[in-house]
């Protein structure tokens, strides 16, 4: 499926994405609550069949918190980005993907560990790196630590 | 009468138990440790548990610049050091829109198909120890030395070599680096036979690894299972064909696949991979042209604001790098997608109701670098 259509088939499927301009993929951020279905939709149609989720990450934008998604289609070879946003720093939390996508369930688990983001309906959410009495999740931006990180 | 009261123990293989394998145990190839139900001796599941060594380089990037950041890579995946230095290097090129000289592209395609070969070959190594071949231990590290005498005399390291700069090269290949090239891929193709006969060949490794561990293509896919492991069960996933970077594109090479998903299949996988990466460096090796070894770069590199994403193929499977910048020197953040991350998360998948000595064979033939996984 080329560009355009795949941009009006997740624009029908989700009026309310917002399209990003001048991105190195065809890039949408999703409303939180509309991101399961979509991702079941864009896995099981036939044409889309984005079913490769090549990386999952979490990232502090100052305003907001968010996780994006990078898919491929391992049939028809196109990729899209989808990402979704969160303003609520104290308890962040959207929708887990690793029903539909298996390798979300450790990316997702890294992401809770390091971010803070928690993912509904997730089997096993736990740290998996830090320890589980860690105190705060190291790639905030206003993550602190004065022992181990030396500012220059 | 005395009352007689029947406790009824539990046999042994009834009764499920759990046991740490790790953080020090030598089939996890580092500090991994894998906390393994059992009943009798049949894995029932596993719970990986990693961040023995989590240095947190995603964090440290953000303080650092772009060709500081180089030299973190290579402390990932030890064994794809050139790769993961390449990946770094395009990220940068690629952003910035620079045309690297083509002596450059020659010589970092050599230098990751070396790469790629003696990591292939360390695997084989300890593959064959974990499963019991000593042998193979000392024929994979002796074979292994000779890349990285190549290595020292061009780059001035054996292991962590830094050797790619967002431009080019750090200096040079040494004047003699295609004749001893040439002479270590003459002496391989001999020594690769022994590699057959010793482990591929051998009746007690083949019945260890066949139907163990079985992987479908979907699984592969659903798991993210890239490089040979995925490709053992036939997901396409080379990044070298499908993205291809570099020269890739301009030399002939075939993407090994095989449809069994077992363990003898990755390891069959691995095997041809080193033979077609000695077919590459082949084509390449006498026409290396003349030229710069690097592109002029400005002393500090910022990139446009903006996302990039750049994806190489390690010697593990597909390394990806998310990068946000907002326009200065260092990274807003960047996220490594490593290969041996996903890769581990489908061991406890597929070595279910198995042996617990099946499951060294699984975990050797997933080849798990494990500050791949840690970073």
């Amino acid at each position: 499926m080329d560009l355009e259509k795949l941009k009006e088939r997740v624009l029908t499927l989700v009026p309310e994405a917002e399209l990003e301009e001048n991105k190195q993929f065809l890039t949408f951020f999703i409303p939180a609550g509309k991101l399961h279905t979509m991702a079941l939709k864009l896995k099981e149609d036939e044409d889309t069949a984005f079913d490769y989720l090549f990386c999952q990450s979490g990232t502090d934008m100052g305003k907001y918190l968010m996780v994006v998604y990078h898919l491929e289609s391992t049939k028809l070879g196109h990729m899209i980005v989808l990402k979704v946003k969160t303003e609520n720093r104290q308890n962040p939390s959207f929708d887990t993907v690793c029903d539909i996508w298996k390798t979300a369930e450790f990316h997702e688990r890294e992401i809770f560990d390091l971010l803070g983001i928690r993912f509904h309906n997730h089997p096993d959410l736990r740290r998996l790196f830090l320890d589980e009495n860690w105190v705060g999740y190291p790639l905030r931006k206003d993550y602190s630590d004065e022992v181990n990180i030396v500012e220059l | 009468m005395k009352e007689v009261i029947h406790t009824p123990v539990p046999s042994v293989e009834e009764e499920e138990y759990h046991i740490n394998m790790g953080p020090q145990h030598p089939s996890t190839h580092g500090v991994l440790r894998l906390v393994v139900s059992l009943q009798g001796e049949i894995v029932k599941n596993l719970k990986p548990h990693c961040g023995y060594i989590h240095r947190g380089i995603e964090k440290m990037c953000e303080k650092d610049t772009y060709p500081q950041i180089i030299h973190l890579t290579d402390r990932m995946d030890y064994l794809s050091m050139h790769i993961n230095n390449h990946a770094v290097c395009l990220l940068v090129e690629n952003a910035l829109q620079i045309e690297v000289p083509e002596r450059v592209k020659y010589i970092r395609t050599i230098m990751d198909e070396l790469c790629r070969i003696q990591s292939h070959q360390l695997w084989w190594a300890s593959f064959g120890m974990d499963l019991g071949g000593l042998t193979c231990f000392f024929y994979g590290l002796r074979d292994r030395e000779k890349i990285l005498d190549i290595w020292e005399e061009s780059t001035g390291a054996r292991f962590l070599q830094s050797y790619y700069t967002p431009g080019g090269l750090m200096w040079d290949i040494h004047p003699d680096f295609q004749k001893k090239t040439k002479e270590f891929l003459k002496y391989f193709r001999k020594k690769i036979r022994d590699y057959e006969k010793i482990l591929s060949g051998n009746v007690i490794f083949r019945e260890r690894s066949r139907n163990i561990g079985l992987m479908t293509k979907e699984e592969a896919i659903n798991y993210g299972v890239t490089g040979p492991s995925g490709r053992g069960s036939g997901f396409s996933c080379d990044v070298r064909k499908h993205h291809p970077y570099a020269l890739y594109d301009k030399v002939e090479f075939k993407e090994i696949l095989y449809q069994e998903g077992d363990t003898l299949a990755r390891y069959m996988v691995r095997m041809d991979e080193m033979y077609e990466s000695m077919h590459i460096i082949d084509q390449l090796i006498d026409n290396i042209p003349q030229g710069d070894f690097s592109a002029k770069m400005k002393a500090v590199i910022k990139l446009p604001a903006g996302e990039y994403y750049q994806r190489v193929e390690s010697a593990r499977g597909d390394l990806g790098l998310y990068c946000i910048s907002d326009g200065n020197k260092t990274p807003y953040r960047l996220k490594f997608r490593t290969p041996s991350f996903s890769n581990l998360s489908v061991l406890d998948h597929i070595s279910r109701d198995l042996k617990i000595a099946d499951l060294v064979a699984i975990g050797g033939s997933l080849d798990l670098v494990i500050p791949d996984i840690d970073r």
